[in-house]
């Protein structure tokens, strides 16, 4: 039976089109997951459906719920429904939650608006244990919680009061790889027990055929293709489809490594932060982010670390560049230590937000030529060396007048690559360098890092949490957890037959996109 | 532009117009005493009226202008001269001993009532419009230390920053490169602020008599003058006053325009 | 929460130790012996050393301050040069008028700006957001002495509500010394509430921005109810600190609406210290002052993390 029908539906704001005649249907106990790239408007398609679109709004055409036309009730039926007939589950745990109340009263809260005839608290202890929270007592604070134990509050005031529809809004893009795991198993679960319509919006493919029975595909507010999981992603009608699986599953070919000696060594390193004291006279205790870390760089190598958030690996990251002190051990490049000015030139970093790593106010010009700083002198020829730099990247040197908001996130990224690159440095350290970005558009940044590599014979350091991107973009992975690097052996190898219980854990919880027989 | 932007704009282009005005030209010698016209309500001959001792309220107003806008300006650079470098310190070296004592001393200065040492510092050295500029100034440097540090923080920890550390540039040249033009949108509007408060703090401190003293007129003493007679003469409190109150709007609606106009974001949505 | 206390507490005393050592530097530098100002300048050389001596002057500047700040510490201010009566007592007859009066600025504004904040923040953008915040615009921009002499011109002038000045007196009971308090509260009040409502509406707006807000909404409250329920307490934690400030200045700021009204308070004791040369009450004055805004200060503080349950586990 059709639980939820969504029938041509046209959303403006502001005279902006944001969706454009978008249909899909939800029976009871089916998963259907809406996916695409930012942009796509599957946001929106479940805001939709909660009808709490942003304010000044307009939609069109109908929604139909459990046999009412949301669009035509007015608000006060509709906030009967909410959290009664259908539940949401949102992408930011760390925010979705009233930092001032604890986590009994909110799932309570619910409770008590639409089942006043039940205990209300009763009723929330039962439902914290039902979404496995059973040792965390009610009276906690959001803030005394894990990422993963919020999502489970979420969750648990989603479906308290026994919606008939769940709409899950991005809810494991946040959350760490083996917590996004637990967190789907739960909500597939939930939605088998309680027979429950699962409407879950997410941009990850792999994410969509572990989880989904049906599939709608959205691009620029527009279905564009719908069906059956299996046969959608084996063999997909629409062109986009395929590219978006294309790009999911894309390879690159990386030249062969010319293995020599070790460029960057890494000795022993151990950073320690000092925690705040408990008691006023207690002896101060600390918190060791970098546990006796060592391994080496050959020229020439491309070597992935991954592990989960707080692994250490960002203040691992900084203290190879210099910007963070160790406590022992040593950190050389060529044998000199990193902390030393000359060494500097020798290293660049591309991080993770395109949007963050550029200063807004200054032109590309000056923001790609800022390691000149590094040198004695700035180079005689800044202009070509500007141009070059762009052309590598694939931008025009034309480029170089532009300010940085006059750039997709994409090209972004590739400015930020042109910036590490402009001094010829002998090792960059891509810090999370393609995890903000679209699968399309990731696809041509792994692609332009591969090429470059054959161009200027790069090695590097990738630091990442997605381990399909890490598998085809490095030839060495170092697993981190904990801070200390419990394994470190060729990729391949990692991948095929991993020998630590937690690499293996790592692996087991990405999931994957089954191998596809893709049809030209 | 909004319309704050314009009304404010225009208010303190209108004050600003006055004050340059009256170094050349008056109605009237603003300390002229005519006996005869004392108490004249506002007319065609003395717009604004005249006060007990027969001066022309509309001239004491333009001259006035000049010592409210130069106290106030002076306070204000005061405190953008200390406490913005203060403040970029202090966030440079967050959470190490300068931030720390920096802070500290902010806090300190903000625990004593500005007004009450105003007064103080102005009783003990002598009343005037120095040591008043000193007293309201001093007040404007843990303002300025706060908003320069609480917008530098973050920009410490976005990655352009981080870019430019690992392009071996110190925490100075950061500091003046990187976080001054990106706070420079906070820093102007909370200028025309404490702009706007400094006119405030003169008027009062000059209303008890400690702030610029005769014969420079000020608009704060014009209202002490006002108070005994405001019963027979109510157009002489009315008059700085409503200059008053004209000038802070205009300044506040001048730094609520600025500040939607520079906001960043919304110059993204834009462009 | 008793460590983030405790915490508190050790910020508040260096504070106050730190607050008196300026003060006590400030007033020493000042020009002009206490000594010789009261007594004229034909003094006779021996007279004044005789003073000076009864005064305490002539010890050393730490046996002073030493001597000043233990004797407040047990509540004794010392001797005022010119009345010759203990200090402590001139303060707390002036403070019944200027604590009873900063408390009831206090209220009156609360009492204003939290409605008008929360009508503003609920009707963003509509004709009653942009009355009310024109409103507080020129609320903010009225000088509250000048405020002080319209309210005497329209309610004590020409209306005869009020009396124009001067306070009534405890003792001839709580209406009338509340009434004789009314137009100092209110001039005091009005240009804080437009402040207050300010802070009041644009943290409203914040928070009704934040994802928890939505999450209150999805789970069926309406717009008004996540309000209430979510949106208040948070917005709270601005306001919190905007009422301490408040406090502090309505506690030091009713000094120049006294002497508008002609009401015997802490700032009126001042202004006539200061001209009387009258030093030790200057400066223990002032400390007081110092002391309700570090005090309040740390109240605010403890509000915090009554508010914030994130605060009360952090040291």
């Amino acid at each position: 039976m059709t639980l939820l029908r969504i029938d041509a539906l046209n959303v403006q704001i502001g005279g902006t089109p944001i969706l454009r005649d978008v249909s899909l249907s939800v029976s009871a106990g089916e998963v259907v997951a809406v996916t695409g790239e930012s942009g796509s408007g599957k946001s929106m398609t479940a805001l939709s459906v909660m009808q709490l679109l942003p304010d000044g709004a307009q939609a069109t055409g109908s929604v139909t719920l459990d046999g009412h036309d949301l669009l035509q009730l007015d608000e006060p039926t509709l906030c009967t429904l909410r959290g009664n007939t259908v539940g949401m589950v949102f992408q930011e745990p760390m925010t979705a939650l009233n930092p001032v109340m604890t986590i009994g009263a909110q799932v309570a809260e619910t409770l008590r608006l639409h089942r006043p005839d039940l205990n209300a608290d009763a009723q929330a202890r039962a439902v914290l244990d039902r979404v496995e929270l059973h040792d965390i007592p009610m009276a906690r604070f959001p803030h005394e919680l894990s990422g993963g134990q919020r999502q489970r509050v979420v969750i648990a005031i989603a479906i308290a009061c026994g919606p008939k529809l769940l709409i899950a809004d991005e809810p494991t893009t946040a959350l760490d790889v083996t917590t996004q795991a637990q967190i789907l198993a739960l909500l597939k679960r939930l939605a088998a027990e309680d027979g429950m319509g699962l409407l879950m919006i997410t941009h990850d493919l792999a994410v969509v055929a572990q989880m989904a029975d049906r599939i709608t595909v959205m691009r620029h507010g527009e279905v564009v293709e719908d069906g059956t999981t299996a046969p959608l992603l084996t063999n997909p009608a629409h062109d986009y489809t395929r590219a978006l699986l294309a790009a999911s599953t894309h390879r690159v070919v990386l030249p062969e490594a010319s293995s020599d000696a070790p460029l960057l060594r890494v000795d022993s390193v151990v950073r320690d932060y000092a925690l705040p004291r408990t008691r006023l006279f207690a002896p101060p205790r600390h918190h060791r982010a970098v546990d006796g870390v060592s391994f080496d760089i050959p020229r020439g190598g491309r070597i992935g670390l991954v592990g989960e958030s707080g692994c250490g690996k960002s203040t691992l990251t900084r203290a190879i560049l210099g910007l963070e002190p160790v406590q022992a051990g040593s950190i050389t490049l060529d044998g000199t230590p990193v902390t030393d000015p000359g060494v500097r030139r020798k290293m660049q970093v591309v991080f993770q937000d395109p949007y963050g790593s550029f200063n807004p106010r200054h032109r590309v010009s000056r923001l790609i030529t800022e390691p000149f700083h590094l040198l004695p002198e700035p180079p005689p020829d800044r202009a070509d060396r500007i141009a070059t730099a762009l052309t590598d990247v694939g931008l025009s040197p034309g480029d170089a007048d532009k300010y940085p908001h006059q750039f997709s996130g994409g090209q972004r990224q590739r400015l930020a690559i042109a910036r590490a690159l402009i001094i010829r440095p002998e090792l960059v350290i891509f810090d999370e360098a393609v995890s903000a970005l679209d699968v399309s558009v990731r696809a041509q940044i792994l692609d332009l890092i591969a090429g470059l590599c054959k161009q200027y014979n790069l090695t590097y350091l990738f630091i990442s949490h997605d381990l399909s991107v890490v598998r085809t973009i490095t030839d060495r992975v170092l697993v981190m957890q904990a801070g200390k690097i419990v394994e470190d052996r060729p990729t391949e190898t990692v991948f095929t037959a991993p020998t630590h219980p937690y690499t293996r854990t790592l692996i087991d919880a990405a999931p994957t996109l089954p191998q596809l027989e893709m049809t030209p | 532009m909004s319309r704050a932007l314009w009304l404010g704009g225009a208010l303190s282009a209108l004050v600003l117009v006055a004050a340059g005005l009256s170094f050349f030209w008056t109605p009237f010698d603003h300390s002229a005493m005519n006996i005869p016209d004392k108490l004249q309500t506002p007319g065609a001959t003395h717009w604004f009226g005249t006060d007990h001792f027969g001066r022309d309220l509309f001239s004491m107003i333009m001259v006035g202008a000049r010592t409210s806008i130069a106290v106030a300006l002076v306070a204000v650079g005061i405190g953008i001269g200390l406490g913005v470098p203060l403040g970029l310190w202090a966030a440079a070296r967050q959470g190490g001993w300068a931030d720390e004592v920096i802070m500290r001393g902010n806090d300190l200065i903000f625990a004593f009532p500005s007004l009450v040492i105003a007064i103080l510092i102005t009783a003990i050295f002598g009343a005037g419009a120095v040591n008043a500029i000193i007293a309201i100034g001093i007040f404007n440097i843990p303002v300025f230390a706060r908003v320069t540090r609480g917008g530098a923080l973050p920009l410490w920890a976005r990655e352009f920053i981080l870019a430019a550390r690992v392009s071996g540039k110190g925490a100075a040249r950061i500091s003046v490169e990187h976080i001054l033009p990106n706070i420079a949108n906070l820093l102007i509007v909370q200028a025309t602020i404490q702009f706007s408060l400094g006119i405030l703090a003169e008027a009062a401190l000059s209303y008890v008599g400690l702030g610029a003293q005769p014969p420079t007129p000020s608009w704060g003493r014009m209202l002490a003058d006002a108070q005994t007679l405001v019963s027979i003469a109510p157009h002489m409190a009315l008059v700085p006053g409503v200059a008053i109150i004209l000038t802070v709007l205009g300044l506040n609606l001048l730094g609520d325009g600025l500040r939607d106009a520079l906001d960043p974001k919304l110059r993204v949505a834009r462009a | 929460m008793l460590r983030y206390a405790l915490k508190r507490l050790t910020s508040l005393l260096i504070s106050l130790a730190i607050a008196s050592l300026v003060i006590f530097a400030v007033i020493e530098v000042a020009p002009g012996d206490p000594a010789s100002f009261m007594l004229g300048v034909n003094a006779q050389e021996d007279t004044l050393a005789a003073l000076r001596a009864e005064l305490g002057l002539d010890q050393s500047k730490v046996q002073r301050y030493l001597a000043w700040v233990s004797g407040m510490v047990q509540g004794d201010f010392g001797t005022s040069y010119q009345y010759r009566t203990p200090v402590s007592d001139m303060i707390a007859q002036r403070l019944w008028v200027s604590l009873p009066l900063a408390l009831y600025a206090l209220a009156l504004s609360t009492l204003i700006a939290f409605p008008a904040g929360i009508y503003a923040a609920s009707r963003r953008g509509k004709a009653g957001d942009v009355g009310v915040m024109g409103a507080t615009q020129i609320g903010i921009a009225i000088p509250n002495f000048w405020f002080a002499m319209m309210l005497v011109l329209v309610f004590a002038i020409n209306l005869r509500w009020f009396s124009a000045g001067g306070f009534a007196g405890w003792d001839k009971g709580v209406f009338a010394a509340l009434k004789s308090l009314t137009l100092p509260a209110i001039a005091l009040a009005l240009p804080q509430a437009a402040i207050l409502a300010r802070v009041m509406r644009s943290s409203l707006l914040d928070i009704m921005g934040e994802d928890f807000m939505r999450t209150a909404r999805a789970k069926g409250l309406t717009r008004a109810q996540a309000l209430r329920r979510h949106g208040l307490r948070n917005a709270l934690i601005p306001v919190l600190t905007i009422l301490g400030l408040q406090f502090s200045f309505l506690l030091a700021g009713g000094i120049i609406i006294e002497q508008v009204f002609y009401l015997p308070g802490l700032g009126r004791l001042i202004f006539q210290s200061i001209s009387a040369r009258d030093l030790i009450v200057v400066e223990s004055v002032t400390m007081l002052l110092v002391f309700a805004v570090i005090v309040v200060n740390f109240a605010v503080d403890l509000a915090y993390a009554a508010v914030d349950p994130r605060l009360r586990g952090r040291t």
